[in-house]
């Protein structure tokens, strides 16, 4: 019995942390928004886009009664296109995720990556797309109440270290969107690409890093951990090692955008110390302007 | 005890300990610190990477170095490190500390009983029984435990008096059969009988003496003359020269008293007197009370002064006060202009003065008075009340001192007098001679443009010559002046105005008036004081402080003057019949003489350093060392703030730094109060509510608050800080524009000052929102323990007549338009500031003008801050209704809180005309 109101309490508390989470992202995502109309063209959608005179093959009922009815020639009254495209986004859950080179000034890379999958999810669902999670979770779904579902599925912790892209019943020819740090095996992250781009799908990986994780201000003797612990390396003198890293962080850098001109995907890298905005922004415009 | 200058040590072989510390510096750079662990999610990029360098980084050399001085503090420290080591040779059986008790000794009276306290903690430790004897009150030593002395030490004071002879021998004879050794105090001065004491203690042991190297200095009584006021200083040694300041004291015109003038008075090398003159206007001189020798404590340097330089009284009679004429010609006109600046001066009629008992009376041109009044003036004069005469038209008709002298005029007069140098007359207006030795005007410049004009004559008598004090060149009389008693009678032969003479406007004439008002009182003389009692006012203590006499005997008047000073005649203020006489600790035959001990008595000055053990110090500052160490460890290693790899390690480390912290606030001695400073509380807008104790009920208003500062930030531009309680007693209320005051049966009614607070709050514009939380279910009657509470409460507040919300209240319409205004009861009504009687509604106006400004109180009982709580995810906490409903009434308490906040900053904005479109528009009307 005890277990179970303890499980009710602890859903609770976890029901009421969703909503500020969602919050944050309705409100970076309501900075998106404005300012940004439609698909700027005539097709499938709810808005009035214009009015032109009937043409070969349109049918009749397209004929729009009341605007005719004012001169002699016929109109159809054009929506502005809106055509629902799948969007798969992937947040790393990892436990190299959750750290924070200065926990009192910024949040972790988990937070910030949540913060961006799920305003862009939302951005998104508003602009009439379906929007899911790779894997078998959540599958793209429209409306509302899909913010919901993705709110809940991004906000659980993964027990592992580093997480490779999750890449199964992904929709062919969808566009997906991967956030995550890309510090685990190279080879997950390059394997998940291939198979996107073997099922035409292309994205946009967006890479999160804490400035610590760029910076290396370490000096002394050092033990270094993992988040989750499960790796350690002890150094003498940690301020040694600063040259080497970068450079490995580098080389790893350079191999993610190679990998992504060769299977046509878009690489961004964000640090947690910027703004979500710009990352967001910049997913967006990459993501629409695939869309034209 | 190993002496190395002024620092001892008690186990000097301790510091060998100190040749290890380079040992242990070498020991501890050899061993490396401990590795930091750090969480690190990039260390998937480092694996492999192994150091090029095998050789770790050292312990830095400023921790070395502060780990070193720490454990060299505890070796020195554990060495028992002595200042000021005292190495006496500690003396056995019983102690005599004796003390001169003078007032000489009262300067350094702190230093003098200190070091007394000090050698009475000696005499404790040495288990020695201490006996204290004062010489100026001598009372026979009972030797007792030296804190049982200590306990009367207070009692051993300075008194304003020096041992006489006549003490001395008595306090000789007091002294008991034991042996004992003796601690003099002396205050350093030489005293007749001295010797005597001194044998009778060396008699019973060794004595040594006390004495501190200042001069002792005194102030001989301020006498009054040529112009200035005479000081004469004293000291008891004459060694080198010494400048002092002496400050005369009295009241200002405003009656606070304060130093009115200072002088400098250098004492030559070799001279034990130092004289000096002060040159004051009569007017401050007038003022003062004492003079003091500046920063000398004691009563030897402070004299009293007396009547003799008091602001006198003057009465003035004319003759002619009935004449409407021209000012200047006003007979009295150039004496208010001579006296009012150093003279109180009274106006009136002569029987109504003379009770007053004035200093002078001036009587111009009177030329007889009535019986009556000649009495009374001459019993006045014979008091020693001057009477100032001057001539004129009408002394000069008159018969009055013609044929016989007239006792109110010093010399007959020669009828109608004489006019020399007019139209009608010979010669040339006569100028003045110069002033007699004799006459109180010897030395007086006179000014060759003094003419006189016109006078009356002295008829020649045997005693005119005598009691002539000013005369013109020819010879005849212009001042005569005859004695009555004490008193005198003078008689200026010209007029006091400018019509006989040019002497009221020459500036002769303001000195001559002051010269005679000044020496109407000499000082007294033993004979003067015969037979007379006179009864203290003030007495003075050693340190020259005046005190109340109380109930003080009083003193014959031959002794006040001849006594010397005791338990039974203290220096002070003595007030008689008609005068006051001080009665100086120093007069003028008084000699300062130093103190001469014989070459085997060992005389020691008043300082002494301290013996101050050093070991305690030592050993703190090693312990705040090695916390410093502590910190810089963590500090260097990262786990200070929380960098460590895992939450454990971090929590250590933070634990080990709040310890630190609180053993560090706990040295400093400061104490941490919670507590919102003013700044932060002004900064930004913040709700408040007052604290009524009973903490649920607190944090349930303080949540409410929250909640609507929440609601507020969210919909309106209002956006207000966390809310705070505020304590009525103590905190200051004007910051906060809302007070939410909830009530519960068992708060405690404020104090006075708070309600002065409340009420200073509720004038200002602020707005307190009483809430019953019980659905106002009593209609606020007596018959609920809430109701009852508030009327108690609201008792002592200053509210206006109140009413229940009319439905055109501002408050309904200053955010939202509401009509009801629920809580977590949506009770009944809602009190607030009763409108105007005359306010009403015009034709077409939804609403009328009402109140100008916001209500100061509003009174309802729905239990709002229930309905507004909020935690801090923003969740409701406590149920409102049921279901969607209880949520809407929830949603109209917000309201509610947003249109109060609203009224309470905007006021009555809303009500203001210009917005009644809009409102109708919305009303839909």
């Amino acid at each position: 019995m005890s277990d179970i109101a303890h499980l009710r309490a602890r859903a609770e508390a976890e029901a009421s942390r969703l909503p500020p989470l969602l919050a944050r992202a309705e409100q970076l995502a309501g900075t998106v928004l404005l300012g940004e109309h439609g698909r700027r063209r005539a097709g499938l959608g709810d808005d009035f886009w214009q009015y032109r005179p009937l043409q070969e093959g349109d049918s009749r009922r397209m004929i729009d009664w009341r605007r005719s009815a004012r001169s002699d020639g016929q109109y159809v009254r054009e929506k502005e296109w809106q055509i629902a495209q799948s969007v798969m986004l992937w947040c790393d859950q990892a436990a190299s995720m959750r750290y924070s080179g200065d926990p009192k000034a910024r949040g972790d890379k988990a937070d910030r990556a949540r913060l961006i999958t799920l305003s862009l999810g939302i951005l998104l669902i508003r602009s009439g797309e379906r929007v899911g999670l790779t894997g078998t979770g959540l599958p793209p779904r429209r409306g509302e109440a899909q913010i919901m579902r993705m709110a809940e599925f991004s906000s659980r912790d993964a027990p592992e270290d580093y997480a490779a892209p999750e890449t199964r019943a992904m929709l062919p020819h969808a566009r997906a969107v991967f956030v995550s740090d890309f510090l685990g095996d190279f080879a997950g992250v390059e394997a998940a690409l291939t198979k996107a781009a073997d099922r035409g799908v292309r994205g946009v990986l967006c890479q999160v890093l804490d400035p610590v994780e760029e910076a290396f201000p370490f000096r002394g003797r050092t033990v270094f951990e993992s988040v989750g612990g499960s790796l350690r390396h002890e150094t003498l003198k940690a301020g040694d090692l600063r040259g080497r890293y970068l450079d490995r962080l580098e080389e790893r850098k350079a191999h993610m955008r190679e990998l992504c001109a060769l299977t046509g995907w878009q690489y961004q890298l964000h640090h947690t110390d910027e703004a979500a905005q710009a990352a967001l922004l910049y997913l967006w415009q990459a993501l629409d302007g695939g869309a034209r | 005890m190993t002496l190395f200058g002024v620092l001892g040590f008690t186990a000097p072989w301790l510091l060998i300990a100190l040749a290890a510390l380079p040992i242990l510096w070498v020991i501890l750079r050899a061993v490396p610190p401990a590795p930091i662990r750090r969480m690190f999610p990039g260390v998937i990029l480092l694996l492999g990477l192994g150091d090029e360098d095998q050789v770790t980084d050292r312990t830095p050399w400023w921790l070395l170095l502060l780990r070193m001085l720490a454990v060299a503090a505890v070796i020195v420290g554990l060495a028992g490190p002595v200042l000021n080591p005292q190495d006496e040779a500690a003396g056995e059986g019983p102690l005599l500390i004796v003390l001169d008790g003078s007032w000489a000794g009262a300067r350094d009276w702190t230093q003098r009983s200190d070091m007394i306290e000090a050698r009475l903690a000696e005499a404790g430790r040495q288990g020695r029984t201490v006996a204290m004897l004062r010489l100026t009150t001598p009372e026979a030593p009972v030797f007792r435990a030296a804190d049982v002395t200590r306990s009367r030490l207070p009692g051993m004071a300075p008194q304003p008096w020096q041992p006489s002879e006549a003490m001395l021998d008595e306090a000789a004879g007091l002294l008991p059969d034991e042996e004992f050794d003796t601690l003099w105090f002396s205050d350093g001065l030489e005293r007749a009988g001295r010797d005597r004491m001194l044998a009778a203690l060396e008699d019973h042991g060794a004595v040594r003496v006390v004495e501190s190297g200042l001069p002792v200095l005194g102030l001989a009584p301020a006498g009054f003359e040529d112009g200035a006021v005479q000081i004469r200083a004293i000291r008891n040694r004459t060694q080198g020269p010494e400048q002092i300041s002496v400050v005369a004291r009295g009241l200002d015109p405003s009656g606070t008293p304060r130093a009115l003038a200072a002088l400098p008075v250098t004492f030559a090398d070799g001279e034990a007197e130092a004289e000096g003159a002060l040159s004051l206007p009569a007017e401050l001189r007038a003022r003062i009370t004492r003079f003091e020798v500046e920063s000398q404590r004691s009563a030897g340097a402070v004299t009293l002064s007396d009547d003799s330089l008091r602001r006198r009284e003057v009465a003035l009679i004319a003759g002619r006060d009935d004449r409407e004429g021209l000012e200047l010609l006003s007979p009295l006109h150039y004496l208010h202009k001579a006296l009012a600046p150093t003279a109180d001066l009274l106006d009136g009629a002569l029987m109504d003065v003379l009770p007053a008992n004035p200093d002078v009376i001036v009587l111009a041109d009177v030329a007889t008075v009535s019986a009556a009044e000649e009495e009374a003036l001459l019993d006045w004069i014979s008091e020693g009340g001057l009477l100032l005469r001057f001539a004129g038209p009408r002394l000069a008709a008159s018969d009055v001192s013609r044929d016989e002298e007239d006792p109110l005029m010093p010399v007959r007069l020669r009828a109608g007098g004489r006019s020399v140098g007019g139209a009608m007359s010979w010669g040339e207006p006569k100028a003045l001679a110069d002033f007699p030795e004799d006459s109180p005007f010897a030395g007086l410049p006179v000014p060759d443009d003094v003419r006189v004009s016109a006078q009356v004559m002295a008829q020649p008598d045997p005693t005119l010559s005598e009691r002539v004090i000013a005369q013109l060149t020819d010879g005849t009389p212009l001042v005569t002046r005859k004695r009555v008693d004490k008193g005198q009678v003078v008689l200026v032969h010209v007029t006091a105005n400018a019509e006989w003479s040019t002497l009221p406007l020459s500036g002769l004439f303001v000195q001559m008036l002051e010269r005679l008002a000044v020496s109407s009182q000499a000082a007294p003389e033993p004979g003067d004081l015969e037979g007379t009692t006179w009864q203290p006012d003030e007495v003075m203590d050693a340190f020259g402080r005046l005190e109340d006499a109380g109930t003080l005997p009083g003193i014959d008047g031959a002794a006040l003057v001849t006594e010397p000073l005791g338990p039974d005649l203290r220096p002070g203020l003595y007030s008689g019949p008609d005068r006051r006489i001080a009665r100086n600790v120093v007069d003028a035959e008084t000699v300062l003489t130093p103190a001469e001990w014989p070459a085997r008595i060992p005389v020691e000055g008043l300082t002494r350093r301290e013996e101050t053990p050093l070991g305690g110090p030592l050993l703190a500052a090693a312990l705040l060392l090695l916390l410093a160490d502590v910190i810089a460890s963590l500090a260097l290693s990262g786990r200070l703030f929380g960098n460590g790899p895992r939450p454990g390690a971090r929590r250590g480390g933070q634990v080990a730094a709040f310890a630190l912290a609180l053993v560090l606030a706990g040295l400093a001695g400061g104490q941490a109060r919670a507590e919102l400073d003013p700044v932060a509380a002004v900064e930004e807008l913040r709700l408040a509510h007052v604290i009524t104790g009973d903490g649920q009920l607190d944090d349930l208003a303080q949540a409410g608050l929250r909640g609507l500062s929440e609601t507020l930030v969210f919909r309106t531009s209002v956006e207000p800080a966390e809310p705070v309680g505020v304590n009525l007693e103590t905190d200051e209320l004007a910051f906060y524009p809302l007070l939410y005051w909830p009530i519960t049966p068992d708060q405690p009614i404020p104090s006075d000052a708070a309600y002065a607070k409340l009420n200073e709050y509720l004038r200002t514009g602020g707005m307190i929102l009483f809430d019953t939380r019980d659905a106002d279910v009593a209609g606020f009657g007596a018959s609920s323990p809430n109701g009852r509470k508030l009327q108690q409460l609201a008792q002592p507040l200053d509210i206006p007549p109140l009413e229940p919300v009319p439905a055109d209240h501002v408050l309904t319409r200053t955010f939202y338009l509401l009509q009801d205004f629920p809580g977590r009861y949506a009770g009944r009504d809602v009190w607030v500031e009763a409108a105007p009687p005359d306010a009403e509604q015009i034709e077409g106006m939804p609403f009328r003008n009402l109140n100008d400004g916001v209500s100061p109180v509003v009174i309802g009982g729905n239990d709002w801050a229930a309905a507004w709580a909020m935690n801090e995810r923003g969740n409701p906490m406590v149920p409102v209704g049921r279901g969607f409903s209880g949520e809407r009434q929830r949603e109209l308490a917000y309201r509610f809180g947003i249109n109060l906040v609203m009224h309470v900053l905007t006021g009555n904005y809303k009500s203001d005309q210009v917005h009644v479109p809009a409102l109708l528009d919305r009303l839909g009307q």
